[in-house]
């Protein structure tokens, strides 16, 4: 019998017109065809080809901007799963919950995990938002990173308030009155902004259903978006900013 | 600065401090590019790649392990007419709902979020104190008398309205920047650190402060009317 290598299998594989089509280089072995893994594919192009050996330390970032995107990435995937056992509406999003609970395969599981990273997630974007300012990293020419970072914090915060209200529970529902509430006290249009978030004066079924689509549809299309300009900024504005260099400009 | 016969032209020999080292001499063939530095570079591919989808596995791992052991909440039904004391919001918000107990809403609830946002947003637009200068490097005494003046009226403020919580963190760090104004023979790491700091540093770690004590009083240090309870009884 005709026994192949890994090796074998990868390069009968990298020959096939297929694979050319897509990949439309060899493999990875020389720095011009590994520049080109990079800014050959649409989405790793938003990362630099080459990056300063000191900006990859656990010490210059602890990964948090990594970690942040991560989440973003299990949320979603989690997100999506959790989708097909949800309905927007009252009562049927709490008996969904039960659901998930009792009937579900791993219900319970899914929706741990999309929890557990949301805190993550709200955590590692405020952590990295201070580590940024604390290593200088705002400074000009990162000024419109740091703003869309900055927009990315309030997303964060937004679609982890706006999950908040889905399962439609006692925590829920006072939740989101609470916090509705203090935006009535804005000036002048106060009172209306909060009819337009919630559908009506209370929580009800019209806000469950607003909340559900900004949570599952127009906050994350919206922080994708960012999250891209914001990765490619980085590689814009020429790489990260080290506590090195901070402390040598300021001699 | 040299004459400069069109825009795009920077002036040669500027210092480094002034104009920072982002700016670029850009001459009519070449495109912007940060200046080089001298140390190595890698190949994104796969040298950050790799790290990346470590990362991402361990952090799987983490995760799984974390969802498999802690259990999300679900309460009653939602009940409009049962209202539970207290109601608190997530707990990334109960920072402004402790602040809302000492404000009224319009404060605490509008015009203090968003001077935070706005004021995280035009951080990076003021080029003051580019070179991060500590504090108290120069013009001592006075800067001396407008620290404690204004945070003696912040103070007084904060206590007017009995925001001990507010209170009790901008004392801390407001007595921290104090000693460290005080020029010591031998002092201690910490403080011969903190005597280098710049005052952004030192207002953004107030603001961490306040941030944190706030949040932390709110989600484990209050009780039903709000009021004050310890977490262990």
């Amino acid at each position: 019998m005709n026994t192949m290598t890994f090796e074998e299998i990868l390069n009968r594989l990298r020959a096939t017109r297929a694979w050319r089509s897509i990949f439309r280089r060899g493999p990875a072995r020389t720095n011009r065809t590994r520049s080109l893994a990079i800014f050959g594919n649409v989405f790793l192009h938003l990362l630099p080809v080459k990056v300063r050996e000191q900006s990859l330390r656990v010490r210059a970032t602890y990964y948090l901007g990594t970690i942040s995107f991560f989440m973003f990435v299990v949320l979603t995937l989690t997100g999506i799963l959790l989708m097909f056992y949800y309905h927007p509406a009252v009562p049927q999003a709490y008996l969904d919950m039960k659901d998930l609970r009792f009937v579900v395969s791993n219900g319970v599981f899914l929706r741990n995990l999309h929890r557990v990273a949301a805190h993550v997630m709200v955590i590692a974007v405020f952590w990295h938002m201070f580590h940024v300012f604390y290593r200088g990293g705002y400074r000009p020419p990162h000024e419109f990173n740091w703003a869309v970072g900055v927009m990315l914090l309030l997303l964060t915060l937004l679609l982890s308030y706006t999950g908040y209200l889905l399962p439609w529970d006692q925590l829920a529902f006072w939740a989101i009155t609470v916090g509705t509430n203090i935006l009535s006290a804005a000036p002048f249009f106060g009172s209306q902004l909060r009819y337009l978030l919630l559908g009506g004066n209370l929580v009800g079924e019209n806000a469950l259903l607003r909340f559900y689509v900004l949570h599952c549809v127009i906050l994350p299309l919206v922080a994708a978006l960012l999250i891209g300009v914001h990765f490619w900024r980085i590689r814009k504005d020429g790489g990260l900013t080290l506590r090195e260099d901070y402390e040598r400009d300021k001699k | 600065m040299s004459e400069t016969k069109n825009s795009f032209e920077a002036g040669v020999g500027s210092n480094a401090l002034k104009t920072p080292e982002r700016v670029v001499f850009i001459t009519s063939k070449t495109s912007a590019q940060v200046k080089e530095r001298a140390d190595r570079q890698l190949m994104s591919y796969p040298q950050l790649i790799l790290r990346e989808v470590i990362a991402f596995e361990v952090l799987t791992i983490v995760l799984v392990i974390v969802a498999l052991a802690w259990d999300a909440p679900l309460e009653q039904l939602a009940n409009p007419l049962l209202t539970p004391n207290p109601a608190k919001a997530p707990w990334y918000f109960l920072g402004l709902q402790e602040l809302l107990h000492y404000f009224p809403p319009l404060v605490a609830g509008i015009v203090i979020p968003t001077l935070v946002v706005v004021a995280l947003v035009v951080i990076p637009y003021f080029n003051v104190n580019i070179k991060g200068e500590p504090l108290w490097a120069a013009y001592r005494s006075r800067r001396f008398l407008i620290f404690i003046v204004s945070v003696g009226l912040l103070l007084v403020f904060l206590g007017l309205y009995r925001a001990w919580t507010v209170l009790v963190p901008t004392v801390a760090i407001a007595g921290l920047t104090i000693v460290s104004f005080f020029q010591l023979k031998r002092p201690y790491r910490l403080i011969s650190f903190l005597q280098t700091r710049p005052l952004s540093w030192w207002v953004m770690t107030w603001f961490i402060a306040v941030s944190l004590t706030l949040t932390v009083v709110g989600t484990f240090f209050r009780g039903p009317g709000w009021s004050w309870v310890w977490p262990w009884r």
